[in-house]
């Protein structure tokens, strides 16, 4: 089933906060093959908030993840992630297109700390591949 | 400038922490069966993992340099097969410099075909 167009423009609520832990980053950091000495979080960390904000999203409008493929990923920082920061990130639905039984969505999240100011914006590009991909 | 090319390998295992570092579970990235079912040709690398080997790379080639923004489309998957694994290489090039900020525009390839479209990172070093 296509996804709502109506969708566009629709402003999802922010998710919970994340404390951001050393170890939190360590893991992080592990887990793409590094190791963390201290400092800042690696550049695409805040995609745990991007993901967690995609993931209610997606809850929300009943679409499957494992019908998700990744398009593209951009962020943009007004500062690195630190371990302290306290995070929270707001999706917004910014485009919609349907193209060859596949829906693209657009989404842009702002991640925020625990002042409100803008850490980092990602946007997202999102394939929906339908029943019949 | 060409900057030292970086070569990763990436396993199923990697996939796995991955997702719980992550939170990114998409069985697409796990689990054969589910990838086939929505039309990939086999398990597939996170979009993010790729990117995020990308971005190491450019933290090698800029230590302790501040990442202003990074991004790029997913334009081909990475299979990772059962056993072993599959290499990935990030190359990179300086583009310019403005003030501060210099521009990076990587080129990242596994199997000798592009992954990623238009890879970029701008670094304050």
């Amino acid at each position: 089933m296509p996804v709502d167009q109506s969708l566009v423009g629709r402003v999802f609520p922010p998710t919970p906060r994340l404390e951001v832990t050393e170890d939190r980053v360590r893991e992080f950091v592990a887990a793409t093959g590094g190791e963390y000495a201290g400092g800042p979080a690696p550049a695409t960390f805040p995609i745990v908030l991007a993901f967690d904000a995609m993931n209610a999203f997606l809850e929300a409008e009943a679409i499957e993840l494992h019908r998700i493929v990744h398009g593209a990923q951009d962020f943009s920082y007004e500062r690195p992630v630190l371990p302290g920061d306290v995070l929270s990130a707001t999706l917004t639905v910014a485009s919609l297109r349907q193209i060859g039984g596949n829906d693209i969505i657009g989404t842009t999240s702002e991640i925020a700390d625990a002042t409100g100011a803008v850490v980092c914006r990602t946007s997202a590009t999102l394939v929906h591949r339908g029943a019949d991909a | 400038m060409s900057l030292e090319t970086r070569t990763f390998i990436i396993t199923r295992d990697d996939l796995v922490r991955y997702a719980q570092a992550s939170g990114d579970h998409n069985p697409i990235h796990q689990d054969e069966a589910v990838a086939l079912s929505v039309g990939l040709p086999g398990v597939i690398a996170h979009g993010m993992y790729t990117m995020a080997l990308a971005a190491r790379a450019v933290g090698d080639w800029f230590p302790g340099a501040e990442v202003v923004s990074l991004g790029c489309k997913f334009t081909n998957p990475v299979v990772v097969p059962v056993e072993g694994g599959v290499e990935l290489e990030v190359a990179g090039e300086v583009k310019g410099a403005e003030g501060d900020l210099t521009t990076v525009a990587l080129t990242v390839t596994s199997g000798g075909q592009k992954v990623l479209g238009m890879p970029k990172a701008v670094v304050r070093a």
